[in-house]
């Protein structure tokens, strides 16, 4: 049963082949068997999961079943969950249970499918291992050894390592795309504006957005089904109307036109990834795809820009964490000051306490207008970039990070080189763009991930790319040893 | 040295929306703590700011009222400052862009000479909470109901020379935005709290001395008490030649001082930066012309309307006009009773005193308009004299009916009846012959002290019946 689809499982369930509870049971089973190995759930519910799956059940039975009414879902610790706590990761939010659900939630929720648990994931989303998590990193289910990247990284190590059949994420700057490619798995960052932040514990504003991560296009589009619409509570979201993601999956490549830039097959980029990548592209062009090469001139600045703009946005969005209304509170402040100072001094890992600082630098009287506003700038003339290459393509593709999955500990005290893994993936929020990773081959046994990069709103042809991609391939359907033991 | 008085205000105008500017919490005054307070207001992780579009209305509703330029794009920032009585650790207003730019208006001082004052910008923002010190054993309290009203910030030119403009200027305002609807105006409750920018120059130089800033003068009083304070205060350390910190100081109602708020090594750094969770503003000529034509008759127009329509002195006008309520009310005297003076004069006059002294407004005053108009016509028509009609009036007020039902009742008809005024002032003429026989000896200005005086006796003899007029005819004939 784990190693059905969820489209497979919709199916199953419609075809009373099995319950919602025989579902739900069965991946509960898993996570107490296997998730000693990856430590990619946080906060598991089994009594709540499976009183949804009874309700959702009922529903099968009585007719009142939406599309995935009955699949079990795990969703990263970021999302706010009526009365579950939502940690993000943090030992600032580690007491605290939201009385209400994020947008994202709710509409899972109201589509029936059953909450399987909070995954794990760098501390307030910022990080590319998962190892800056109050609950220790999640592993790679393809060797534990590794990292299973960041910062959606138990939700990526839950679904490969077949915990659950899909995940959701946030990408901010790569945080679903680069563990789905450490992974092995499939997972689309739509674009921003396309899924409601509300109830989604905010890093950076401007870039912030949620996604699904699953085994395949396919049941990405399934859950961006639900997850995609205009929320009249998040004024960032688009009104742009939402499409049904599964109708184009199966439309043919003829004639699409696959921009490859030059950029993002330089130096830096591991060999044998590369090669994965190619052979990717080639896959593509026999079904008819055009390659065209192309510049993403402003690409090497991605990262510089990136790391004013997140850090300056993060530095005020975590100040609420202040330990006067809920989340962690320091022992017997002295007196105001020594409240705040010991409250966020104790309740906030490293790297969120790096970002804080250099936000707070960038936009200090003196430097906002050599940092913030200079960023700003730039981010307008990455995005350009992007938009004069889609006068001539359709999508674009190449490597989702520079190499496969490093081992942990390998990069943690070394900020820069963790920022650099996020090199092909930072744009993409700059620009406000639909990205995606997909399984494009192993180096070593270590998954290689495709990116595709859309246009915005062009989610559709983005799943439609990749699902033929995947009736092509079988690096998706791979299993990682790890997972293959356990339960059913 | 002589000093001029340079004074430019800040004012915080809370918005009479239903709903708060970001979120859909009332913001009812008085709620018990903390119960007017959603997850946005409280910034719980996740959520999200949503522009109320009434609290837009209001600011582009100020801005044509003061004829300033409506920005068709403004943009929110945030405002970063830890307290704790700011749930999200930054204040949401607007910094670069406002909405409304520079406009003016003009402010009528009792000396009847008026002024224009300019308004450098006005922008929508939120209110914080607010920090109780008290009952809570040394520990602070905080209600959150606050926190998230919409605040327009009006903030003035230095043009304001004196105590007395300031105060002008603040009471123009009030009349302004309640005329508009936009705000209740009410002080008390803090829909109106006021910062007093303020520095001394010598008279005549065109340089700006180092100001001070006064925070949270929460009235016309205490916004004058606390301008003399900072003067004099001013004004000794430069006498003594010494300079003014540039500082934020405080205004103690109770010891009518004020003192230093924040020292120098603590200058906040707001870091100011667009806030990414709202879009920018964006507003269109049509939508800014609909609320033009949806604008009322302002306080300044009323004035001079008044003043031409009616030929009221400029006072009068300007008194009359200082509120919708009371401006309605005098059109309805005036027009009932036709002589627009002797309205205004009532209005003034009678109705403001029973109103102050029974501490009411005019929503709930007990004698309407109409009513009043009717009164004021019984003198006209001599029914009634002006002085008894002061009686029927206070009558009415009692709730004891219309003016000629009191009249009728209380028998104040005025009598115009020559023969039988005739008979009465037959008799005091006979009665005080010494001061007929003086008024034949003496001169025109003792004569008229004279005539007062058999008014009066006739006055006193008919009961305040007789109709002065013909009183005073019937003597210039007899004394002749």
């Amino acid at each position: 049963m784990h190693t059905k689809s969820v489209a497979q499982l919709v199916k199953g369930l419609r075809e009373r082949q099995f319950s919602s509870v025989d579902v739900t049971r069965a991946y509960l089973d898993r996570i107490d068997a296997l998730d000693s190995q990856y430590n990619s759930f946080i906060t598991v519910d089994d009594a709540a999961a499976l009183t949804a799956a009874k309700a959702a059940d009922e529903r099968l039975a009585n007719g009142t079943a939406n599309a995935l009414t009955g699949i079990p879902i795990a969703h990263k610790d970021i999302f706010c969950t009526d009365g579950m706590r939502t940690s993000c990761g943090s030992r600032m939010l580690d007491n605290f249970v939201p009385p209400y659900d994020a947008t994202v939630i709710q509409r899972f929720k109201s589509a029936g499918a059953v909450l399987l648990g909070k995954t794990n994931m760098d501390e307030f989303a910022m990080g590319s291992s998962n190892e800056s998590s109050f609950y220790g990193p999640a592993r790679n289910p393809w060797s534990t050894d590794l990292v299973p990247g960041g910062s959606s990284g138990g939700s990526a190590a839950a679904v490969a390592g077949l915990l659950a059949p899909a995940a959701t994420g946030t990408d901010t700057g790569g945080s679903i795309r680069q563990p789905a490619a450490f992974c092995g798995i499939t997972g689309l960052k739509p674009t921003y504006g396309r899924v409601s932040r509300l109830g989604i514990v905010a890093f950076a504003s401007s870039l912030d957005q949620a996604g699904p991560m699953a085994r395949t296009a396919e049941d990405c589009a399934l859950l961006l089904n639900t997850m995609a619409a205009h929320d009249p509570l998040d004024s960032t979201s688009s009104a742009v109307a939402a499409e049904d993601y599964t109708a184009t999956l199966d439309d043919d490549l003829q004639g699409l036109r696959i921009g490859v830039p030059t950029e993002y097959f330089g130096e830096g980029l591991d060999t044998a990834t590369g090669k994965c990548i190619d052979q990717a592209l080639k896959e593509l062009e026999s079904q008819g795809a055009a390659l065209v090469e192309m510049s993403l001139p402003h690409s090497a600045l991605a990262i510089p820009t990136y790391y004013i703009i997140a850090p300056a946005e993060a530095s005020t969005n975590l100040a609420r964490f202040d330990g006067v209304r809920y989340g962690y509170r320091c022992e017997n402040p002295t007196d105001l000051r020594d409240l705040y100072s010991r409250t966020r001094q104790e309740g906030f890992g490293e790297e969120v306490k790096r970002r804080i600082l250099v936000g707070t630098y960038a936009l200090s009287a003196g430097y906002y207008d050599a940092y913030y506003n200079k960023a700003q700038q730039i981010r307008r003339l990455i995005k350009q970039d992007f938009m004069h290459c889609f006068e001539q393509v359709d999508v674009i593709a190449g490597p989702t990070t520079p190499g496969p999955a490093f081992a942990l500990g390998a990069k943690s005290n070394d900020p820069i080189s963790m920022y650099l893994e996020d090199v092909y993936t930072l744009a993409v929020n700059l620009a406000g763009l639909p990205g995606m990773s997909l399984p494009a081959g192993f180096v070593e046994g270590k998954p290689v991930g495709l990116q595709l990069i859309g246009q915005h709103f062009g989610e559709a042809r983005l799943l439609n790319v990749a699902h033929r991609f995947q009736r092509a391939t079988d690096w998706h359907l791979h299993t990682p040893n790890s997972a293959k033991g356990g339960a059913l | 040295m002589q000093w001029e008085t340079v004074i430019g205000l800040e004012v915080h105008l809370q918005l009479a929306t239903q709903s708060k500017i970001f979120s859909g919490s009332a913001t009812t005054f008085g709620a018990a703590p903390n119960t007017q307070a959603s997850a946005v207001d409280l910034a719980m992780p996740g959520m999200l700011p949503v522009l109320n579009k009434k609290a837009v209305h209001y600011a582009v509703k100020f801005g044509l009222g003061i004829g300033a330029q409506i920005s068709t794009r403004s943009v929110f920032d945030r405002k970063n400052y830890f307290y704790p009585d700011l749930p999200k650790g930054y204040q949401i207003s607007q910094f670069e862009a406002p909405i409304v730019g520079k406009g003016s208006f003009e402010i009528l001082m009792d000396d009847g000479s008026s002024r224009t004052i300019g308004i450098t910008r006005a922008h929508l923002e939120e209110d914080a909470g607010k920090s109780l010190h008290e009952d809570f054993n040394n520990q602070t309290g905080i209600d959150l109901n606050r926190a998230g009203t919409p605040l327009l910030e009006i903030v003035s030119e230095p043009d304001i020379r004196s105590a007395a403009e300031a105060v002008a200027y603040l009471k123009a305002l009030h009349s302004l935005v309640t005329y508009l609807g936009i705000s209740d105006g009410n002080m008390a409750e803090g829909s109106m709290r006021c910062d007093v920018n303020i520095s001394l120059r010598p008279i005549g130089s065109a340089a700006l001395g180092t100001r001070t800033e006064i925070k949270n003068v929460n009235s016309f009083r205490f916004v004058e008490k606390a301008i003399h304070h900072e003067f004099q205060r001013q004004a000794e350390i430069l006498e003594d030649g010494g300079k003014i910190t540039q500082e934020t100081r405080l205004y103690d109602a109770d010891r009518d001082e004020t003192r230093s708020m924040r020292s120098k090594e603590v200058a906040n750094d707001y870091r100011y930066f667009p806030e990414p969770d709202l879009l920018p503003v964006v507003i269109d000529n049509t939508y800014i012309e609909s609320i033009r034509q949806s604008l009322p008759e302002l306080p300044a127009g009323k004035r001079s309307r008044f003043t031409s329509q009616y030929g009221l002195g400029l006072y009068d006008a300007d008194v009359l006009s200082s509120s919708q309520p009371l401006a309605d009310y005098f059109e309805v005297v005036a027009g009932v009773c036709g002589d627009a003076k002797i309205a205004a004069n009532w209005v003034q006059g009678e109705l403001l005193g029973q109103l102050n002294r029974a501490g009411g407004t005019l929503a709930k005053c007990p004698v309407s308009a109409a009513a009043l108009g009717h009164l004021i016509s019984r003198i006209l028509d001599n029914t009634v004299s002006g002085k008894m009609a002061k009686q029927v009036f206070e009558a009415m007020w009692a709730g004891e009916g219309d003016a000629d039902e009191i009249i009728k009742a209380r028998g104040f008809l005025q009598v115009s009846d020559t023969g039988a005024i005739d008979a009465i002032v037959d008799d005091v003429l006979s009665a005080n012959a010494a001061q007929v026989q003086q008024y034949l000896d003496a001169d025109d200005a003792k004569r008229k002290k004279l005539v007062g005086f058999f008014v009066g006796q006739v006055m006193k003899l008919s009961k305040g019946k007789a109709n002065p007029q013909v009183v005073n005819e019937l003597l210039a004939k007899k004394l002749a």
